[in-house]
């Protein structure tokens, strides 16, 4: 080895840094590492010196002093008194409410629109089409507004159903123009709560998990690993013999009996809305703002996923569907066992991208006063104490990290769609 | 033959198909009725149809259009259901120009009839017939909102002379040029003042590229790149004032000065939309191919600001602009709020671009890379004139789609305070005359977004077909 | 990037640069107009009218400042502010000062670093509730859903209003006054809550203002009033002794119709030194003579701009109140001009 002759060893020479390929890259990532570091520094400098000038220096303590406004629509404990921190926290909840329950319905609609405007039916493929051209063509602020100015004019008030002149429905649901009071689940025997961070930061971070759902979820969940056992095993009689027990209520039973028994045990019932003073009490209340807000980003988005499901549907190539029906498939296995595992690849990665845009829309909570994190920290607790520069940072920081949260789902698969590829 | 009693020696003539297969009847049952399902959804797609007609359809119908006031409206009603479309025939103006001066409208309306000029040679080259009729159409509407709107007669020869080329393949491609310089011609149209400044600030272009081309055979490329771009910022920064102002002692070409506050309306949404792609196409594009490098410092800034742009929803982006972009600035730096916003906008475009392009770069067959370096070419030369000509047209349906998201996006400057439609809305119904106004100013919106976003999005399919051949 | 460098000249060449300049009268002076920050539209206090002109009782204060500063009532820009966007407005220097029904209230004044020069309106929180719900006083409105606007101290009055007097109820954040509005017509909130200036120019634009009534309780005290940056006491004196000379007009029977009159010289010395007959107080302020004397010719005084905006013939019909000048029992007072 010791035998091979070096390259000769030229003396370095300061043109090289340019002229030398193996060393350009180097001084160009140097010169863009300067750069971007005396950007940065001169917006920083820039700052302290506005910040001096303003006779402000930044500070979050602001955000465990008591934030003295209320808030309508809280998933946790929240009063005035309580500190921005957590005002900020009730915030965030409600925008991953809203977000989570959006992207469910945007994705059910999108998925029967985009159906539906493959249908041969004619007039179901147009009624369709114009759904999707105005719903995606027009800015979805404007629907939400527009949905806010609708839902707060149309349905009766509350008065109207002290007076008759309004009927709930099914005597449990109650739609208003302050929105609609649904009947919520109650437990007469109830577990109680576990309380999280109780004691953490001014009490700012503290929530409780209903122990009566933790139990709920894990027998229902328990019932479902059993039932896929059943399932396992009658695929193993099934390859072994040939013939598959039938197995149907069997599965169907471990999972809802138990479930139901949990449920007895718990003392499971029905609260329902009735008319008490100016409001109805009792029931779930779904305001007005949190309706306009879900629904509007919901169709407003559904319109895209519409547009997704087709193109992915449409994709897949005519001989799939053929070569399936030559092995005796039957539609409803061709759709299931065939179309959509192919569709499905196509249409979840711009799926996902649609969830991103429909929780980055959530912001817009602002428009119809839905107390998202946009209005928490980043409208009531901002206006009243003036720091914009620490609020809107971590207001910036909070939908980074979500986004960031909900992009690495989609990364995630997209690598395992890329190993199923060969 | 004769053991036959009968054979037909001639064939039958064909009878008509049965009524229920032809004709309307025909096509209903293939159409509407052909199972039980489709029967069902004719059924209810009817009665949604006919819900949604019968409900709004009065109201339409009754629409008042001369009042001046709600009250004036009700009165003429006189407790009908009806629109009172009065409203946007008292405010049309402001709708669309926002606070723009009266007697320098015609500017805005030149600079949009002159935007579609410089965007024409690139999308429709060569024109089909149809277009060519359609082009036709356009400069007659274009001449008549010039008319409407009392521009001089320089105005209309500027815009025919510019219009009628883009007929012609050979000298559309001439007026290519325009589209370069319409940025330009755009910013001095809508602010006015002194044209010299817009001329001064196009020369440091100039200056710059003579530079480079007179240092590169004596000091070398790299060397040459970095002087002409200090040359040009230098007479940014120091020259272009002084010498704008002196040409302009000389040769005076002044338009009245309009401050970018006056903008409102769909003006403003449109000048957003159209600042925020011209100003974000260079930035996206080098972003692009920094998300591309292997140069690994280059390609995670490019990441991080892409990825953070991409990850934070607007508003935000939007209330830097209200509250803190001041503060990022040196002290005493005077943008108003809408080049403040112009600025996000351009930047929260610039990051969607780059994916935009990204896309176009990935679609481009790797042979196209091993080709252009197999010619010689240095990367920069490789991406002037084989990677990015392609890699844009590949990307101009992206790069549409991205224009339509971002001109919807452009009415939330309504929630910071800027009086965009939406926030004209506001300001409309807070008034004496309107208040308590609700669906007409919505629905009238509604109708100009779907105008332009419907029209853009059709545009984008039809060059999509276009740009698919060979399959 | 070209193009920010590129906006970056335009608006240095275009703006004569207010680099480093000493003050705002100086700014104000070089730029030849006035930025003023208002509201992005409440009825009789600040909205545009079909032609784009700004009018109304705050607007009324923009304009003295610039017809006494630059000697043209209509050179100024006004700029819409919303809850959120005015005092960042403010402090950056965007607007030269807000007229903006802003309360003033002590971490404004002293945490957000601004200087409110006097109170032209002085107003309180109030409700507002239709006559059928049977409601006569804030008290019984327990449990009840109130709609508020965001942005506001109002929102706080109304947190420690409630949990004093032990009740609940149920917030509606509602970003503008023209959408509170709406929601309280339809009914989706009972109550509608914001300065009782803007309950009566609200109710005053309904349809049937006689079936809503405002209810007795004034819960806040909500001085309201023009402010500008702290620190710039020159400017600051100038937009004080403005509104200032508008409530002197008043009292002393200066309006814009008999103002040239007394301009040519009174037995009054006050009257005098204000329309600059006499002494030379417009001097001190860095002005000329003539500032006060434009600045009331401008819109009237005081009680003028109070019953041409939102006084008791216009629909919105504010009675005087606590707004009458001291000497009819109200609240509004100017020191002396000496």
């Amino acid at each position: 080895m010791s035998s091979m002759t070096d390259a000769p060893k030229e003396p370095f020479r300061l043109s090289m840094l340019i002229y030398d390929s193996r060393f350009r890259a180097i001084t160009i990532q140097v010169v863009a590492l300067i750069a971007f570091i005396a950007g940065v520094a001169w917006i920083v400098n820039n700052t302290i010196q506005n910040l001096e000038a303003l006779g402000k220096t930044p500070d979050f303590g602001f955000l465990l002093k008591p934030a003295g406004y209320d808030i309508n629509q809280r998933l946790i404990e929240y009063n005035s008194q309580m500190t921005h921190a957590r005002a900020a926290f009730v915030g965030l909840l409600n925008t991953l409410l809203v977000a989570a329950l959006g992207c469910a319905l945007a994705t059910i609609i999108g998925i029967f629109v985009g159906v539906l405007r493959l249908s041969k039916n004619w007039l179901v493929g147009r009624l369709m089409t114009v759904y999707v051209e105005t719903l995606r063509n027009v800015p979805v602020l404007l629907w939400i507004v527009f949905l806010m100015a609708i839902i707060s004019e149309v349905p009766p008030k509350p008065a109207d159903f002290r007076s008759g002149k309004a009927q709930m429905l099914f005597d449990s649901i109650a739609i208003t123009n302050r929105g609609i009071y649904i009947p919520e689940p109650l437990f007469s025997r109830s577990l109680g709560d576990i309380t999280v961070l109780k004691g953490v930061l001014n009490d700012s971070f503290y929530f409780s998990i209903s122990l009566d759902l933790i139990v709920l979820l894990a027998v229902f969940l328990g019932g479902l690993i059993i039932s896929g056992l059943i399932k396992r095993r009658a695929d193993r009689i099934q390859e072994a013999t040939g013939e598959r027990p039938t197995t149907w209520y069997l599965r169907l039973g471990v999972v809802i009996l138990p479930t139901l028994i949990v449920l007895y045990l718990l003392g499971f019932h029905l609260g329902f809305p009735q008319l008490k003073g100016f409001n109805f009490k009792g029931g779930i209340h779904l305001r007005n703002s949190f309706v306009a807000l879900w629904i509007a980003l919901s169709l407003y988005t559904a319109a895209f996923i519409a547009e997704i499901v087709r193109s992915g549907i449409m994709a897949i190539s005519k001989g799939q569907t053929e070569a399936a029906a030559a092995l005796g498939l039957r539609s409803g296995k061709i759709m299931s066992l065939v179309i959509l595992p192919q569709a499905l690849r196509i249409i979840i990665p711009p799926l996902i991208s649609q969830y991103l845009n429909l929780t980055k829309n959530t912001s817009l909570a602002i428009a119809v006063g839905y107390m998202d994190i946009t209005g928490t920290l980043g409208g009531i607790t901002l206006n009243q104490t003036g720091r914009e520069l620490e609020c809107i940072l971590l207001l910036m920081l909070i939908y980074l990290t979500i986004s960031l949260s909900i992009s690495s789902v989609m990364n995630w698969y997209n690598e395992r769609v890329k190993l199923m590829e060969r | 033959m004769s053991e036959q009693s009968y054979v037909r020696d001639e064939m039958l003539p064909e009878l008509p198909p049965p009524a229920t297969e032809v004709g309307i009847i025909g096509w209903m049952r293939e159409n509407l009725f052909s199972g039980w399902l489709n029967t069902i959804l004719t059924l209810i797609g009817i009665a949604i149809v006919y819900m949604a007609v019968s409900a709004a359809l009065p109201w339409f119908l009754n629409g008042v259009w001369n009042a001046n006031s709600l009250s004036e409206c009700r009165e003429i009603l006189q407790g009908k259901s009806g629109a009172c479309w009065g409203v946007i025939r008292d405010r049309f103006n402001q709708l669309m120009f926002g606070f723009y001066p009266h007697e320098e409208q015609w500017r805005p309306v030149l600079a949009f009839v002159l935007l579609l000029v410089a965007i024409a040679p690139i999308l429709f080259n060569p024109m089909p017939l149809g277009m060519k009729i359609g082009w036709g159409g356009f400069i007659l509407v274009g001449l008549w909102l010039l008319r409407l709107t009392g521009a001089p007669t320089l105005a209309y020869l500027v815009f025919l002379a510019l219009a009628l080329p883009v007929f012609h393949e050979k000298m559309a491609r001439k007026i290519l040029f325009f589209s370069a310089l319409f940025p330009f011609v755009m910013v001095w149209l809508m602010w006015g003042g002194s044209a010299w400044y817009v001329i001064s600030a196009l020369l440091g272009f100039v200056i710059g590229y003579l530079a480079f081309r007179l240092l590169e055979p004596i000091i070398g490329f790299l060397f040459s790149i970095i002087v002409s771009v200090l040359v040009a910022i230098g007479w940014w920064f120091f020259l272009t004032a002084p010498f704008a102002a002196w040409m302009a002692g000389i040769i005076p070409l002044e338009l009245t000065p309009v401050e970018s506050r006056k903008f409102g309306g769909l003006m403003l949404s449109v000048m957003l939309g159209v600042t925020g792609i011209v100003g974000s196409l260079p930035l996206g594009i080098f972003l692009a191919l920094g998300r591309q490098s292997d140069l690994l410092i280059v390609k995670s800034i490019s990441v991080g600001f892409i990825e953070f742009i991409r990850g934070v929803p607007l508003i935000t982006l939007l209330f830097v602009a209200s509250t803190l972009l001041n503060i990022f600035l040196p002290p005493g730096t005077e943008f108003d709020i809408i080049l403040r916003v112009m600025i996000m906008v351009t930047l929260f475009s610039a990051a969607y671009m780059a994916e935009v392009i990204r896309g176009g770069l990935a679609a481009l067959p790797r042979g196209q890379y091993e080709a252009a370096d197999a010619l010689g070419l240095d990367y920069w030369k490789a991406q002037r004139l084989v990677i990015m000509p392609q890699a844009l047209k590949i990307s101009i349906p992206g790069i549409v789609s991205t224009f339509i998201g971002l001109f919807k996006d452009t009415t939330l400057v309504s929630i910071i305070g800027l009086l965009d439609m939406l926030g004209l809305a506001n300001a409309i119904r807070a008034t004496t005359a309107w208040n308590g106004i609700i669906w007409e100013l919505y629905l009238f919106i509604a109708f100009v977004f779907w105008i332009f976003c419907f029209s853009m999005s059709r545009y984008s399919m039809y060059l999509e077909r276009k740009l698919q051949t060979g399959h | 990037m070209k193009k920010t460098v590129f906006f970056g000249a335009l608006a240095v060449a275009g703006m004569a640069a207010g680099v480093a300049a000493a003050g705002t009268l100086d700014d104000v002076k070089a730029r030849g107009k006035l930025n003023c920050g208002v509201s992005t539209g409440l009825v009789g206090f600040a909205a545009p009218d079909a032609n784009g002109n700004w009018e109304g009782f705050d607007v009324g204060v923009c304009r003295a400042v610039a017809a006494a500063v630059l000697g043209d009532p209509t050179a100024i820009e006004f700029v819409p502010t919303t809850g959120k966007t005015r005092f960042t407005a403010l402090a950056s220097g965007e607007v030269d000062m807000l007229a903006r029904n802003t309360t003033w209230t002590f971490t404004r004044d002293v945490d957000l670093k601004f200087e409110f020069v006097g109170i032209n309106y002085y107003d309180g929180q109030g409700f507002m509730v239709p006559k059928s719900l049977g409601v006569t006083s804030a008290k019984e409105l327990d449990g009840a859903t109130i709609c508020i606007q965001t942005g506001t101290t109002t929102e706080l009055n109304l947190a420690d209003f409630f949990r004093a007097n032990n009740m609940t109820y149920e917030p509606v954040p509602i970003e503008t006054n023209a959408e509170a509005q709406q929601q309280y017509l339809a009914g989706a909130c009972d109550v509608l809550t914001t300065d009782a200036s803007g309950l009566a120019a609200t109710r005053a634009s309904f349809e049937n203002p006689q079936d809503h009534i405002i209810l007795p309780e004034i819960i806040s005290k909500e001085p309201l009033g023009p402010l500008v940056r702290h620190g710039d006491q020159q400017w600051g004196d100038l937009v004080r002794w403005t509104l200032n000379a508008l409530i002197s007009a008043e009292e002393l029977g200066i309006t814009s119709a008999n103002i040239d009159e007394l301009a040519k010289g009174t037995k009054n010395p006050e009257i005098n030194r204000i329309l600059g007959t006499e002494g030379d107080l417009g001097g001190m302020l860095g002005l000329d003579k003539q500032w006060a004397y434009r600045a009331i010719k401008t819109g009237g005084n005081y009680g003028e701009l109070f019953e041409k905006n939102i006084g008791e013939n216009t629909p919105i019909g504010l009675a005087r109140g606590l707004n009458a000048q001291w000497k009819d029992g109200g609240l509004i007072y100017s020191p002396p001009f000496r």
